[in-house]
């Protein structure tokens, strides 16, 4: 796998994609996208990269460790709901921030929040089995 | 006459010990066994407030109080109190606080003192919640807290196998018998509508009226014969002094194996009265007592003794309850009340011999009386009411038992005889146990015997000097305590006269003489008969004890086969039963209803979409056929694309995105997997094995079919889907309806999923990390290894 | 419009059971991942099935114009979708580990935890 092509190209297709998911992610509430999908994306990526350049760089390349960033990732999730609390409203009630910057509008909220928490579940936790199973072949 | 209502005090005396319980340990730590002293006050101001309902009771009055505990099932905490009651918790009470004194010294430095403490006072408020209480669920409860503390107490001495044993055997039993209890209860609410035992006895035909007597009756004996230890019943009690002597004297003589006797009374008045309790009753009380004072004579074990009397006295408790003859019901309410006392203190009695002298076989026992006085005179008090001698409240319960047997209504002679033969033993015993250590030549003993402390003798003192106060005060006890007592069993007013001595020369009196002569003449020849019955016992050589040990035996036994009959350890047999009934769950409800749907017409797909079913159909057959891993992989990564499209097709490109980024991550892991695999199995099996698992797999697909077809033919209720296309962006700002149920219509859903996707990543991890011990397979290769070089050099 | 679909979860099922069915783990393995799409597409197909309008609003409405295909178990299927790889992740690896431990991947040389000779049950006190 480890073809000279592969590995030149392969950090490039990994940002890119990266990129894309989060893109993917971000759009995900008013077109097809969202938090799983972005996320099962950059867990692709990450694989790929591991396949290319090793394990060990693509840890280097994301530091923490990937099941941190899913525990942060629930954190953030379940953190999202409690919000609502400020507003004596049932947990997980939705906040909404809009307003316009530069003549685009802006949203904020606690979904979008909600959202991001899931494509760091994912990530990380696809990410860790990918980089786990991808390990283990050099022993 | 209705019973009156009364404050909260009697329930919180029941829930008092409990209280207890929880402080007992902290109070032995600080003062240890002197701790006995303050804990003893508890059972004290019990039996405090209790003798005040004596003077209410005695005058007919009865009361109940109740807390609501589980109301939507009618189940209450509640309290009756009446004669019955009043006299068991005065009993449970007062020798309860002896109990605990005396343990207090007989557990001296020991290390669990404070749970047996613990222990203690939860049997206590156990057993006062079950002789006060009014509902018929929480009665079940507390008989079968007795049960359970009466099996932790017997077990106490946990490290000794007989113990736990002992310990077994009684919850078995008796934990049986509650079971039988608690159905005799439910048929009883479900066939009256009542709950509480008050409103049962407000009409006492209720339960004859309902057709359910027999199974009532009969669920009601087992939970009664099995308590209080009726033949063939009987082997748990003896097999239960396996207990520290209190646990003894307490539960097993004086209190907890007189609730079913307790039951037997307190029923009377609804189930007695019939052929069926005239003649089951005394049937089985009198071969008890038979058998009871015939195996005690046997033994040479003072508890042992002792606790085959206790069986003796309750068969014959049960026996003289089996009749509607006053007298006998008298006597048996009299007994009861010396029995308690007598056994209570004797049982302390031997403990005291065995923590002094280190020993309570009576054969290397002998001449104690200068070295314990005090002991010996307690002994000789409670042996004299046991063997029914005057002036001893033992004569006088001897006395109208023997009056009410005498005018038995048939079976006279038979059951005088009986009780006779049963009391003439009880004498026997008793002197044994009163005489033997303490009379005769000093005989060496383990221990130098000397007087206990007082925590030891205050308990069989009190108790044997009330077994004479309370026969002095014959008139005052008859009014206070027996004849309420009856009342409570007839069902009516009763008023009973009690006196010392005989007022005439009676065929009572003659029966008492004949006891006492019989006796006599069979103590001068105790060895003899001692051996005899061992003799005979060896003849028989099997007993209900043995039963037991093989009937658990048998139980584990065909556990065991069982198991291995249906865990065969064989995964595919696992997996067809498995699929076999998931064909059935799916194609038998279609099949009894006639409703397999009929073939629709095929709708007109396209041509790329039959393309795509059977790009899919492919895939399928490929893995199925696959005959190298890589061709396997290749093959499930088509029917996963396959369905990414299918759900393209239908207007589903979330889903679809999704599922082609899992097939993608699938086959890679799969590959990275597979490839350090070094096999990938030809799937053969035997012609046999793959028809069968061919038709079980068709099986369940095909009913698989069947019902999504027969599904999609119902019409479909939009409502739900609707209610999301509607307030999508209207309420939640958002037009991709999908990722809005996902991330807020139904955002707590997902937070438990990511959750599930977060604990399956963690698990991954620690299966990779996760390594048999090294140094300890190292250890054991090396250790196997030794053992083979060494095997061949020989 | 389903009919077609609901015969191919049909077949779904059938490869999957026969698969499970195997002696191999790899095998099951592979059946389980299988019996994956196949719950999927019935769940999908229970909500019904319309061609290629997904449950998106337009911009400038809000509520959907036309009817479009059913979103709920769409939703219900997007989470099990990724629930489901994590678990077959985690069944590959147990999978794996087992072969590592034990040397095979029949499920009938697996008897560690139920053993060919294992003793009657203790009958002691």
């Amino acid at each position: 796998m480890r073809t000279i092509i592969f590995r030149t190209i392969a950090p490039f297709l990994t940002a890119l994609m990266i990129l894309f998911s989060v893109f993917v992610l971000l759009r995900g509430h008013n077109d097809p996208g969202g938090g799983f999908i972005g996320g099962l994306i950059a867990a692709s990526a990450l694989a790929i990269f591991g396949i290319a350049c090793g394990v060990a760089s693509v840890r280097r390349a994301i530091y923490f460790h990937p099941m941190g960033v899913s525990g942060f990732g629930l954190f953030l999730a379940a953190l999202a709901g409690i919000l609502s609390f400020f507003k004596s409203q049932a947990y997980m009630t939705s906040q909404w921030l809009i307003f316009e910057l530069f003549d685009v509008e802006i949203a904020l909220s606690t979904p979008m929040v909600f959202d991001i928490g899931v494509y760091l579940v994912v990530v990380g936790a696809i990410g860790s089995i990918a980089l786990a199973l991808e390990e283990r072949e050099n022993d | 006459m209705t019973p009156a209502a009364i404050d909260d005090t009697t329930l919180l005396a029941v829930l008092a010990p409990f209280a207890a319980a929880v402080v007992a340990p902290v109070l032995t730590r600080w003062f240890k066994h002197n701790a006995a002293w303050p804990l003893a006050l508890v059972p004290a101001l019990i039996f405090l407030h209790f003798t005040g309902f004596i003077g209410p009771v005695s005058h007919g009055e009865t009361f109940v109080a109740s807390k609501a505990w589980a109301p939507s099932f009618g189940v209450n905490f509640s309290v009756y109190v009446d004669g019955l009651s009043t006299l068991f918790a005065l009993l449970i009470s007062g020798i309860g606080t002896f109990i605990i004194l005396y343990s207090g010294g007989y557990l001296k430095d020991h290390a669990q003192q404070g749970r047996f403490f613990s222990f203690m006072f939860l049997f206590m408020g156990s057993m006062l919640g079950l002789v006060l209480g009014n509902n018929l669920i929480s009665l079940f409860i507390f008989w079968e807290l007795t049960s359970i503390t009466s099996f932790l107490l017997i077990g106490f001495d946990n490290l000794r196998a007989a113990s736990r044993r002992a310990a077994l055997q009684a919850l078995l039993v008796t934990g049986g018998g509650g079971l039988a209890l608690l159905a005799a209860f439910i048929l009883i609410i479900s066939a009256t509508g009542e709950i509480e035992m008050s409103a049962l006895l407000g009409s006492p035909d209720i339960i004859k009226d309902t057709g359910l007597y027999l199974p009532i009756f009969l669920l009601v004996l087992g939970g009664a014969f099995t308590k209080s230890a009726q033949f063939p019943f009987h082997f748990w009690l003896p097999n239960a002094m396996e207990a520290p002597t209190p646990v003894s004297a307490y539960l097993h003589s004086a209190t907890m194996v007189k609730a079913g006797v307790y039951l037997l009374m307190r029923m009377h008045p609804l189930l007695g009265d019939t052929v069926l309790w005239t003649t089951i009753l005394p049937l089985f009380g009198g071969l008890t007592l038979l058998v009871g004072t015939l195996l005690a004579v046997r033994q040479t074990d003072l508890k042992l003794m002792l606790a085959y009397t206790t069986v003796a006295s309750l068969g014959l408790l049960v026996m003289l309850t089996g009749t509607s003859h006053e007298k006998a019901l008298e006597g048996a309410v009299l007994y009861l009340l010396a029995h308690s006392l007598f056994k209570g203190g004797l049982f302390m009695v031997a403990g005291t011999i065995d923590h002094e002298a280190g020993t309570r076989d009576v054969t290397r026992l002998g001449g104690l009386r200068s070295a314990m006085p005090i002991t010996f005179a307690a002994a000789c008090l409670a042996a004299l009411s046991m063997a029914g001698l005057p002036p001893f409240i033992g004569f006088i319960a001897k006395e109208v038992l023997y009056y009410g047997t005498w005018n038995w209504p048939g079976a006279g002679l038979a059951v005088t005889l009986t009780a006779v033969a049963g009391n003439a033993l009880m004498l026997v015993i008793a002197a044994a146990v009163a005489l033997k250590p303490f009379m005769g030549p000093k005989v060496e003993t383990p221990k130098h015997a000397h007087e206990g402390p007082v925590l030891l003798y205050a308990g069989p003192v009190v108790l044997s000097l009330t077994g004479l106060v309370l026969a002095l005060m014959a008139h005052t006890t008859g009014e206070l305590f027996v004849g309420p007592t009856l009342s409570s069993l007839t069902g009516e007013a009763t008023h009973v006269e009690l006196h010392l001595l005989p007022t005439s020369f009676n065929a009572p009196l003659i029966l008492s003489l004949i006891t006492i002569g019989l006796g006599i003449v069979l103590f001068t020849q105790l060895d003899r008969l001692r051996a005899l019955m061992g003799a005979v016992l060896a003849a028989i050589g099997w007993g209900p004890d043995r039963g037991f040990d093989q009937f658990v035996a048998g139980i584990v036994g065909f556990s065991g086969r069982f198991t291995r009959l249906v865990q065969t350890g064989n995964m595919r047999t696992y997996m067809i039963v498995i699929f076999v009934f998931t064909a059935i769950a799916v194609l038998l409800p279609g099949y009894l209803t006639g409703g397999f749907p009929a073939m629709p017409d095929m709708p007109v797909y396209r041509f790329y979409e039959w393309g795509i079913f059977f790009i899919a159909a492919l895939g399928l057959v490929a893995v199925l056929i696959a005959k190298t891993r890589l061709t396997a992989i290749v093959s499930l990564g088509i029917q996963g694309f396959a369905v990414a499209l299918i759900f393209m097709m239908f207007g589903a490109p979330d889903l679809s995105f999704t599922q082609f980024m899992v097939e993608t991550l699938s086959v890679v892991i799969l590959a990275l997997v597979m490839t350090r695999l070094n096999l990938m199995p030809n799937d053969h099996r035997p012609l046999p094995v793959a028809l069968l698992t061919g038709a079980v797999a068709c099986a369940a697909g095909l009913g698989m079919t069947l019902t999504l077809l027969a599904i999609t033919q119902q019409p479909f209720d939009t409502r739900l889907s609707d209610f999301f296309a509607q307030y999508s962006r209207a309420i939640a700002h958002g037009r991709n309806i999908v990722n809005v149920i996902i991330v807020d219509f139904r955002g707590f859903d997902t937070l438990g999923e990511i959750a599930v996707v977060v604990l399956a990543g963690l698990c991954v991890l620690a299966l990779i990390r996760v390594r048999t011990k090294p140094d300890k397979t190292a250890e054991a290769s090396t250790v196997n290894a030794r053992q083979a070089q060494v095997s061949e050099a020989r | 419009m389903e009919t077609g679909v609901v015969i191919l979860i049909g077949l779904f099922f059938t490869v999957a059971i026969y698969l499970m069915l195997s002696k191999y783990l790899v095998r099951m393995l592979l059946g389980i991942a299988i019996l994956g799409n196949a719950v999927n597409l019935l769940i999908f197909t229970n909500g019904r099935l319309l061609r290629e309008v997904p449950p998106l609003i337009p911009e400038h409405l809000y509520v959907p114009e036309v009817v479009t295909a059913n979103p709920l178990p769409q939703a219900l299927v997007l989470t099990a979708i990724v629930i489901s790889f994590s678990f077959f992740a985690f069944l590959l690896v147990l999978a794996f580990r087992a072969y590592q431990e034990l040397g095979t991947d029949g499920v009938n040389e697996m008897r560690l935890a139920e053993p060919e000779d294992d003793p009657t049950p203790p009958q002691g006190y």
